[in-house]
């Protein structure tokens, strides 16, 4: 999973010179390698236990939810706003779900459009005060945050609600089925695994043919060679892994192909562009003629959208809604998306960085969980990388500046 | 006389580059030094050395005050002697009163407490030195931007200044406070106090100064002394350009075609003050390669009305009639007007007209993403390959089309907004003070773009504040006053005292 994003940034006709490429491209490459640092940490740590297939495959179901988010919430940093209600939609959309399905018998593909759509008329909702009314998104989603909150208790009775029918758990719980089902190894995953990262080469290699066709200037050989082959080789080894197990889980692949259609989204399509010319300067947006208000209005129906996706993937994983779900899960969702790099004042950011940024808070804390440490010490860990990360950013930009 | 200041050698560098190259100056006790020169020449570093900004040990060379080599460490050094810096950008909190902004950080206290009657009418005799008669509890955010001014010069007042140095004071005022502003120095200085003025305008420098320093490139170039010889405005453009500018506006001969655009009865509101009419009864017309130029004093509600013609980006309850190509046509949003073919390029590039942290290729594309995408999938390459050829075309000073463009000059700005506007193919195109803040070597460029433009028969609306520049590259004016077109001219009989005296002659009062 890794970039068109890097396409055509510093071109001079010309292959860059490794130093400067690499100060030019320093936090895109910062936060690949500070993952893979603090996977690596963990991996010692942990006595290796971090990389066992299980843990591995817990690790993807348990961020699955938050990077889920994390792809909404980036395109709704970008466009110069906030969602701080993502969490109590989660909550409330499992709630929701629940009570369809358990409460009132309804089928669950009927239950999952629906809630589907449930959670995109409440971003909608939320985003029309927001881009039409010029309301602060803080204030607008904050209000949204305690009204959803206040609503799933409401919907549960203060009460968990579950079990949910075996079809919908799969969302979740669920593994790619083996068209193999000879041996302990599951091959379709790996065939998959293969299968995309060779797709993915396919795409960079095609990317830098044209920009050397056009004559902007290349990122160097050596990165190239290199980046590709550890997203080979990061591809290769986790579907490894992950096929000695019981396979790739169906919520990776559902966060696979989310997270291709986004990156695409915000990085080759004029809907993605004017969303960055919004959070970059909405005046000057406005003025050359983008529907900011639209634009606008429809980040946040998508984030709601993608919040009930995530509160159905995270209701389905514990199989049972709880008063509790969703609690303070947009402060990690934020978190992911400014450790990915986005800015606050809006107009930068990527949506791959939003994700690694989710898995680097994921990785910490599965990792800190297996060693025994403290919820306290969890939090205060987190709180810290988070503002390296910012500080990190600020200081690059000062410099650069 | 005596010199006040006198700066020896001062070499200033950034990383890479040279800011400032050796530099020595000298400043008169009592006088008003002009220092001129093109955006980016050094003017503005300089004044930051003698101020403190760039403390001593961050440049080379000495700073003399008063005859004693000084080395300040911050810009309270500097205000301890006398020595006060006014800003481009104003340095004022627009929630405090004109009183506490002048009192900032040198509150006057008894026993540490705010002595606010004390305050108070000390504001109220600095203000009168000023010519101001606003109450001092006033917030400043509500008054205009040239009473602004004159606070932040009460403010340097009450400091007890020696020198004053203004950086482009009179860039956002019209021309009566303009001249306000220049009378107060000229009253400062039969005081005795020394000003240095950061002015681009000639005929401001010729008002006032007594010296005048051209700067071009980091380097003082010449020094001309006023009460020697008197000062020709060809003879500083030269300097500041290096060349000899003789026309500083490119010769053109006008093709002018039919009627293109016409706008009939066009009435609007204040956006908020719904009963406040702030554009009456405007009618007007512009031709196909003609070039209209809109005179009027700020406030005269020029910008409102194209804003109001563009989108309806300013106002509300507009009425009236917008024709292009004899047709009525609905220009009610943004995207409308540039379906039609009308562009506007706005007065304030940085807040309105470009994403400051964006490309240059991605600001050209950003008016007609249709143009480089199949309507939804952009196309890379094709809009590098358009912005390269703008680049080219139009020579943006840049090495390629994937620099931010907060990083280029002012002109160079300038040329991208253009660009942008260019690639959606307007018919009409207005211009909203298209040379503001830039140097004169790149407005004679723009100039350029400008003429060609109207020899590809593009209709053109120019506004502009300064009327030597309407008068240079006009076909035709309009006169705007209070919201109202008073006036019209053509080229041959248009000059700055008849537009003047059409505008004192409107005045409805």
């Amino acid at each position: 999973m890794s970039t068109q994003a890097t396409s055509v940034d510093k071109p001079q006709h010309s292959t860059a010179s490794m130093g400067g490429f690499f100060k030019t491209h320093l936090r895109e490459y910062g936060i690949l390698i500070a993952l893979v640092v603090i996977m690596g940490l963990f991996q010692f740590l942990t006595d290796g236990i971090l990389m066992k297939p299980i843990n591995l495959t817990n690790l993807f179901l348990q961020n699955s939810y938050i990077i889920i988010m994390a792809l909404g919430m980036l395109m709704v940093i970008v466009c110069g706003h906030i969602d701080l209600s993502v969490g109590s939609v989660l909550g409330f959309i499992g709630a929701l779900a629940a009570v369809m399905m358990v409460n009132y018998d309804i089928s669950y593909p009927v239950t999952f459009i629906v809630c589907l759509m449930v959670g995109t008329l409440i971003g909608a909702a939320q985003g029309y005060w927001v881009a039409y009314y010029r309301i602060p998104a803080f204030i607008v989603t904050l209000a949204g945050m305690l009204v959803f909150k206040g609503l799933t208790l409401w919907l549960l009775n203060g009460q968990s609600v579950g079990p949910f029918p075996d079809q919908f758990q799969k969302l979740s719980t669920g593994f790619l089925p083996d068209l193999f089902p000879s041996s302990d190894f599951h091959v379709t995953s790996m065939l998959l695994g293969t299968a995309t990262a060779t797709l993915l080469v396919y795409f960079n290699l095609r990317t830098r043919q044209k920009q050397a066709s056009y004559g902007s200037t290349l990122e160097p050989v050596l990165f190239f060679v290199a980046r590709n082959a550890l997203i080979i080789l990061a591809i290769l080894y986790i579907t490894y892994l992950l096929s000695t197990y019981k396979g790739a889980p169906n919520v990776l692949i559902l966060m696979a192909l989310l997270i291709s259609v986004y990156t695409f989204v915000t990085q080759r399509t004029t809907f993605g562009r004017r969303i960055y010319a919004i959070g970059g300067n909405e005046k000057a947006a406005m003025l050359s003629g983008i529907n900011t208000q639209r634009l606008t209005f429809l980040t946040f129906a998508n984030m709601g959208m993608l919040a009930a996706l995530a509160g159905m993937v995270f209701a389905a994983r514990l199989n049972m809604a709880t008063p509790k779900a969703g609690l303070a899960f947009e402060l990690d969702v934020i978190a992911a998306v400014f450790i990915g790099g986005a800015s606050m004042r809006g107009g930068s950011g990527k949506i791959i960085g939003a994700v690694i940024g989710a898995l680097i808070m994921g990785v910490m804390n599965n990792g800190m969980s297996i060693m025994g440490v403290g919820i306290d010490w969890q939090q205060v860990i987190k709180g810290l990388v988070l503002l390296a990360a910012v500080i990190f950013d600020v200081y690059n930009k000062n410099k650069a500046g | 006389m005596d010199t006040i200041l006198e700066m020896r050698h001062i070499t200033k560098t950034f990383p890479g580059v040279k800011a400032l190259d050796d530099v020595s100056i000298q400043v008169r006790d009592g006088e008003i030094h002009a220092l001129v020169g093109e955006n980016g020449a050094g003017k503005s570093t300089l004044m930051k050395v003698v101020s403190g900004v760039y403390p001593h040990g961050t440049y080379d060379g000495d700073i003399l005050f008063q005859g004693e080599k000084r080395e300040f460490k911050n810009i309270s050094d500097s205000e301890s002697l006398g020595i006060i810096i006014i800003h481009q950008e104003l340095a004022l909190v627009p929630l405090l009163s004109i009183a506490e902004n002048i009192y900032l950080g040198n509150e006057q206290t008894a026993n540490g407490i705010i002595d606010w009657p004390r305050t108070f009418s000390q504001t109220e005799g600095l203000l009168a030195k000023v010519g101001l008669t606003e109450p001092p509890g006033t917030l400043v955010g509500n008054i205009g931007v040239g009473k602004q001014q004159l606070v932040e010069i009460a403010k340097a007042l009450s400091k007890d200044v020696k020198l004053l140095i203004l950086d482009e004071p009179t860039a956002s005022l019209n021309e009566k406070e303009s001249d306000a502003l220049l009378d107060l120095l000229l009253e400062f200085k039969r005081n005795g106090i020394t000003s240095i003025l950061i002015s681009h305008k000639l005929n401001e420098i010729r008002k006032v100064a007594d010296t005048v320093t051209v700067i071009r490139d980091g380097a003082a170039v010449s020094r001309l002394d006023c009460s020697q010889e008197p000062i020709s405005e060809n003879r500083i453009v030269a300097d500041m350009v290096g060349r000899d500018l003789s026309d500083r506006f490119p010769p053109r001969t006008p093709d002018i075609g039919e009627v293109i655009f016409t706008i009939r009865n066009w009435n609007v509101y204040h956006p908020q003050h719904a009963d406040r009419q702030m554009i009456r009864n405007v009618s007007l017309e512009v031709r196909a390669g003609e070039i209209v130029g809109i005179a009027g004093l700020m406030g005269s509600g020029r910008t409102e009305l194209a804003m109001s013609i563009f989108g309806r980006t300013y106002g509300q309850k507009i009425s009236g009639q917008a024709c292009l190509h004899g047709k009525e046509v609905d220009l009610g949003t943004v995207q409308k007007a540039v379906n039609c073919g009308l562009a506007y390029a706005t007065e304030d590039r940085k807040t309105y007209g470009l994403v400051l942290d964006d490309t240059i290729s991605r600001n050209i594309s950003m008016a007609n993403l249709g143009g480089v995408s199949n309507g939804f999938i952009m196309d890379d390459n094709h809009e590098q390959a358009v912005a390269e050829d703008y680049r080219r075309k139009i020579n943006i000073k840049s090495p390629d089309v994937n620099q931010k463009t907060v990083n280029l000059s002012g002109g160079n700005q300038q040329k991208v907004v253009l660009s942008k506007w260019l690639f959606t193919d307007p018919d009409v195109l207005i211009l909203d003070e298209p040379t503001r803040g830039i140097d004169v070597g790149a407005k004679y460029e723009i100039y350029n773009i400008i003429n060609e433009l109207a020899a590809q028969q593009k209709a053109i609306i120019v506004i502009s504040s300064e009327m030597p520049e309407l008068l240079g590259i006009s076909d035709r004016i309009y006169v705007m006053n209070e919201g109202e077109l008073v006036g019209e001219m053509p080229k041959a009989d248009a000059s700055q005292e008849a537009i003047m005296t059409m505008i004192i002659q409107s005045g409805r009062h």
